[in-house]
C-alpha cells in the first residue's frame, strides 16, 4: 500500500537572497553587481559550470547529489509585491490579486479531513499560526514546547481535573453563536483541548540517537516535528519558520550564519528521519517571501522579487528546475530579476504527489 | 450574542473605558473612579503628567541589570512593572500602541538602553502631534539602526528605512499592496534620509551599553533637487515626515490603527473617517482624535463592549491588576514579560518592523492553553491581595442561588460579561459541584470563568 506523505514547510521569513544562496559564479555582471557581497571561492560550492551554493549549504549539496533535493529557480509570481507582508500574504494564500485570510495549507487540511475529526493534522512549531495554516473550521495545533504542553497541569486530584476539563470542554464547543466567541475563537479552544492530551504524550515514546543542537531555533523545532511525526498521529502538515533574512546590512554574516543554522538542522533532521523510518514519506517544501536586489547597498541587500525555493526528500526528483535568472538590465524588472516559474505551480504539485488531494 | 447585562451602567462604562485605554481595574478602583463623571476620566486619561514614577528608585534597586539595560531582555522589568503597575494607564497603552506600529525589534538593536529610550518617547510624543512622535522617532538611534540608516549614504541609498516610513509608519497601504506613494517616492525618501544615522552604532559590547546619539552627517546626505509626492525640492527628512505626517491617507491610515487598537478589530470606516478628520483639523494631534474616540457613543455601544480580542498584555497586566498581583518588584515580577511571550507578545522584541498581527490572531491553541493556564493560575492564587479581597466582595453579596453567585463573581472581577451559553454552562458545573466547601466552589468558579472564551475578550 501507498504510504501517506507527510509535508514540513520550512519559511525563510524576511526575504532570502536568491543571488547568494545559489551564486552565478560565473556572471561578470553578479560580481558587477555586488563589489562588496559577491561570493566566490570558497565561498561557494559549484553546482555545475556556472551556478553553486552558498558554502554553507554543504548538507544541501549533498543532497543534490544524491538526487534528493530540487531546486525552484526563479520562483515568484506575476506583479511583484516587495511588502513583507503583502507579500507573505500571497504566497501564504496563494492569492496575487485580492486579500484573502484563507491559507492554502488551512484549504487542504479541510480537504484532508473535512470533519475536522483529528485536531492534529496540522501542527505548528513557534508562535503565532502562520496565515497559510488557516481557515474556518480547521484547528492547527501551535505549539512552543511539547513537553509542558497542555491544560491546568497543575491541578492535584484527577477527579477535579476531570471534572473542569469537562465543563471547559462543554463551554468552547464549536457553536454558530453571534458575536462573540467567534466561531474561531471556540475552534480554536476545541482543536486546543483535543490536541493537548494527544501531543504531550508524543515526545514520551520517542527514542533517537540524534542530537539537535540547544542553540540553533530551526533544529529544535524541527526535533519537535520529528517528535510527533514519529508518534504517526495523522499529522500530514509540519510547519516551522526560520529567519530573519532581512539582510538589508550585515549580509554576509547573517546571511551565512541562517544557512549554516539550517543546514545543520537538516542533517539532524533527516538523521533523524532515517532513524525513525519516515526518511520515505517526509518532504521537506523550503520557501520565502521575495529574493533581494540584484544590485548590493554596501553592507546588504534590499527588497527584491523572485526567488529560490526547494523540495527535499527521498521520494523527490532532484535537480535543477526553471531557469537562472538572467542578470542583464535588459532582462531586470526594476532592479530585480524576473520570475520565470509561478510558485502556485509548485503548490499544485505539492498538494497532488504529497497530500493526495 | 444576548448579554444578560441589558442595562449598561455607569461602572460598566467606566470598566470598559479603563480596559481599552488602560489595562483595567479591580472592583475597588472603579468604585472610587464611579465618584467621576466619564467624561472627567477620560480627560485624565487623555492628560497624564509626564515624570520620573515614584517608585523609580525600588525598581533600579530589585532590578539593577535593567539600569542603562546590556539589552533588551536586562530592560524588560523597567517596563512590565509600569504596565503593571503605573497609575497613569493610557500613558503606558499609547506607549504599548506605539511600539507595536512604530515598531523597533530587540533581536537586533540589541540595546537595552536605547529601547526603554524609545519606549519613553513614545510616553513624551505619543498622544501629541504625530508630526512631532514622527520627527523624533525619525532621529531616534535605535529606529536609525534598527532600518539600517547607518548604512544609507549619499552614492548608496539604502530603501529600508524609507519604505518602511511610507508603508508602515504613516501612509500605508491598501489590501492589494498599494500606496497613495510610487516606487518611485521610496527611492527619493531613502535619498532624502542620507546622512541619518545613530552615533555609535551599536556593536555587541562587552562592557555595558553606552548611550546612542542622532548624528546627521551632512557630507553623506544627498543635496540634490528630489520630487517626493509630486512635489519638488532638495528634501531632507524633516521634509519628508512633515509631507506626510500631515497627508490624507497618513490620516486614514493611523486613525484606522488607532481604531483597531482601542475600539474593534473591525474596520469601521464611517467612524474611522471621523476621526480622520478630526486628525487633519487639528494637525495631526492624537490626543484631540482620541478624546473624540473614547467619547463617542459608538465607544460605548454593545457593538464594541467585550468585543475585542484581549492582547497578551491586555490579559496579563490586567490580571495582575486585577489581583493586584505586585506589592514591590520582586523576582516574581520578572516573569512577567516571559508571561506575555508565551502568549505571543514579547515586549521590546515585536516579531518585525510590521510589530504584532492583533486581533483573532493573537490566539492559536498553543497561545489559549497558556492564557487559561496564566490566568487560571493567578486567580487562584491567594497569596494576592486582590484575589483576597475578590473573595470578600463576592461573600459581601446575595448568594442565595448559583445565579447569584456567577453574577457576584463576574461583579468582583470588574464587571465582566459572558455569554448566556457559558452562563447556563457554568452554573450546571455548579450544580454538580456540590459537595465542596464554599471557598473551594469560589475559587473552581473563579478559574472557570477566567478559562472562558468569553474572558479572551475586553
Amino acid at each position: 500500500m501507498k504510504k501517506e506523505k507527510n509535508l514540513v514547510v520550512i519559511q525563510l521569513s524576511g526575504g532570502n537572497d536568491y543571488l547568494n544562496t545559489i551564486v552565478p559564479y560565473e556572471s561578470g555582471l553578479y560580481y558587477d553587481y555586488r563589489p562588496n557581497m559577491g561570493l566566490k571561492n570558497e565561498s561557494i560550492i559549484p553546482i555545475d559550470d556556472k551556478i553553486a551554493f552558498n558554502s554553507n549549504m554543504d548538507i544541501f549539496k549533498n543532497s543534490y547529489d544524491a538526487d534528493n533535493l530540487a531546486v525552484m529557480m526563479g520562483i515568484g509570481y506575476p506583479d511583484p509585491n516587495r511588502s513583507h507582508f503583502r507579500s507573505m500574504d500571497i504566497w501564504h494564500t496563494a492569492e496575487p490579486y485580492e486579500s484573502s485570510s484563507i491559507g492554502w495549507l488551512g484549504k487542504t487540511i479541510k480537504n484532508l479531513d473535512p470533519s475536522g475529526s483529528n485536531p492534529i493534522t496540522a501542527v505548528n512549531f513557534g508562535k503565532g499560526l502562520p496565515r497559510a495554516l488557516a481557515c474556518p473550521g480547521v484547528s492547527v495545533a501551535s505549539v512552543g514546547a511539547l513537553e509542558s504542553y497542555g491544560l491546568y497541569t497543575g491541578v492535584s486530584g484527577s477527579k477535579n481535573r476531570d471534572i473542569l476539563l469537562d465543563t471547559i470542554d462543554r463551554i468552547y464547543q464549536p457553536m454558530n453563536l453571534e458575536g462573540m466567541p467567534s466561531i474561531r475563537l471556540l475552534e480554536t479552544g476545541r482543536g486546543a483541548l483535543d490536541g493537548a492530551d494527544i501531543l504531550s504524550e508524543a515526545p514520551k515514546n520517542y527514542n533517537s540517537s540524534v542530537e539537535y543542537p540547544e542553540d540553533n531555533p530551526i533544529a529544535q523545532s524541527l526535533k519537535g516535528i520529528a517528535q510527533v511525526a514519529s508518534a504517526r498521529l495523522g499529522t500530514r502538515v509540519f510547519y516551522a519558520s526560520h529567519g530573519s533574512f532581512d539582510t538589508h546590512t550585515d549580509e554576509l554574516k547573517n546571511h551565512s550564519l541562517l544557512w549554516k543554522q539550517l543546514s545543520t538542522a537538516i542533517d539532524c533532521f533527516q538523521k533523524d528521519l532515517k532513524e525513525q523510518k519516515l526518511d520515505d514519506e517526509t518532504v521537506i517544501w523550503i520557501f520565502s517571501e521575495f529574493g533581494r536586489r540584484i544590485a548590493d547597498n554596501g553592507t546588504g541587500t534590499d527588497h527584491g522579487s523572485g526567488g529560490v525555493a526547494f523540495l527535499l526528500g527521498n521520494s523527490v526528483k532532484g535537480g535543477l528546475y526553471g531557469e537562472y535568472p538572467n542578470l542583464d538590465p535588459a532582462a531586470q524588472l526594476e532592479g530585480d530579476i524576473k520570475f520565470n516559474t509561478d510558485f502556485r505551480n509548485l503548490y499544485s504539485t505539492i498538494l497532488e504527489d504529497i497530500l493526495d488531494v | 450574542m444576548m448579554t444578560t447585562n441589558i442595562n449598561l451602567g455607569k461602572k460598566n462604562l467606566i470598566a470598559h473605558l479603563l480596559r481599552r485605554a488602560g489595562f483595567g481595574c479591580s472592583y475597588d478602583q472603579i468604585e472610587q473612579f464611579s465618584t467621576m463623571e466619564y467624561d472627567e476620566i477620560v480627560d485624565e486619561l487623555l492628560n497624564p503628567e509626564y515624570s520620573l514614577p515614584e517608585d523609580q528608585d525600588l525598581l533600579e534597586r530589585y532590578f539593577i541589570a535593567s539600569v542603562e539595560a546590556r539589552t533588551a531582555r536586562h530592560a524588560d522589568p523597567q517596563w512590565t512593572w509600569r504596565l503593571a503597575k503605573s497609575k497613569k494607564q493610557l500613558e503606558e497603552k499609547i506607549a504599548l500602541f506605539w511600539h507595536g506600529l512604530l515598531a523597533v525589534g530587540g533581536v537586533k538593536l540589541d540595546h537595552g538602553l536605547a529601547m526603554l529610550e524609545e519606549i519613553d518617547l513614545f510616553r513624551k510624543y505619543g498622544l501629541g502631534k504625530f508630526n512631532d512622535l514622527l520627527l523624533n522617532i525619525s532621529k531616534d538611534p535605535g529606529m536609525m539602526y534598527w532600518l539600517d540608516n547607518q548604512n544609507s549614504h549619499k552614492n548608496a541609498p539604502n530603501e529600508n528605512y524609507g519604505r518602511e516610513l511610507l508603508e508602515l509608519f504613516s501612509m500605508g497601504i491598501d489590501e492589494n499592496g498599494e500606496g497613495a506613494y510610487s516606487e518611485e517616492d521610496v527611492k527619493v525618501a531613502a535619498k532624502a534620509f542620507t546622512g541619518w544615522a545613530s552615533k555609535p552604532t551599536p556593536p555587541p559590547f562587552l562592557l555595558g551599553p553606552f548611550k546612542m546619539e542622532f548624528n546627521f552627517d551632512e557630507l553623506d546626505h544627498d543635496n540634490s533637487e528630489k520630487t517626493f509626492l509630486g512635489k519638488t525640492g532638495n528634501f531632507n527628512g524633516e521634509d519628508i515626515v512633515e509631507m506626510v505626517s500631515l497627508h490624507p491617507s497618513t490620516a486614514k491610515f493611523i486613525c484606522k490603527r488607532l481604531y483597531l487598537f482601542f475600539v474593534s478589530e473591525e474596520e469601521n470606516w464611517e467612524e474611522i473617517n471621523i476621526l480622520a478628520d478630526i486628525y487633519l483639523k487639528n494637525e495631526g494631534n492624537i490626543r484631540i482624535v482620541l478624546e473624540s474616540l473614547f467619547k463617542s457613543d459608538h465607544f460605548k455601544s454593545k457593538e464594541i463592549i467585550f468585543k475585542k480580542v484581549k492582547s497578551p498584555s491586555d490579559l496579563v497586566f490586567g490580571i495582575s491588576r486585577m489581583v493586584d498581583r505586585f506589592q514591590v518588584p520582586d523576582l516574581d515580577s520578572a516573569e512577567l514579560a516571559t508571561n506575555t511571550f508565551l502568549m505571543g507578545q514579547l515586549l521590546l522584541n515585536p516579531p518585525s518592523v510590521e510589530g504584532w498581527h492583533e486581533g483573532e490572531e493573537w490566539i492559536d491553541s498553543g497561545s489559549l492553553i497558556e492564557r487559561i493556564n496564566y490566568a487560571s493560575d493567578e486567580i487562584t492564587n491567594l497569596n494576592s491581595p486582590g484575589v483576597k479581597r475578590i473573595i470578600e466582595i463576592i461573600y459581601s453579596k446575595k448568594l442565595d442561588s448559583n445565579e447569584d453567585f456567577v453574577n457576584a463573581s463576574l461583579e468582583a472581577l470588574g464587571y465582566l460579561e459572558i455569554s448566556d451559553r457559558t452562563r447556563e454552562i457554568i452554573k450546571e458545573h455548579l450544580n454538580k459541584n456540590n459537595n465542596i466547601s464554599e471557598e473551594n466552589k469560589i475559587i473552581d468558579l473563579l478559574k472557570i470563568i477566567v478559562s472562558t472564551p468569553d474572558f479572551q475578550y475586553c
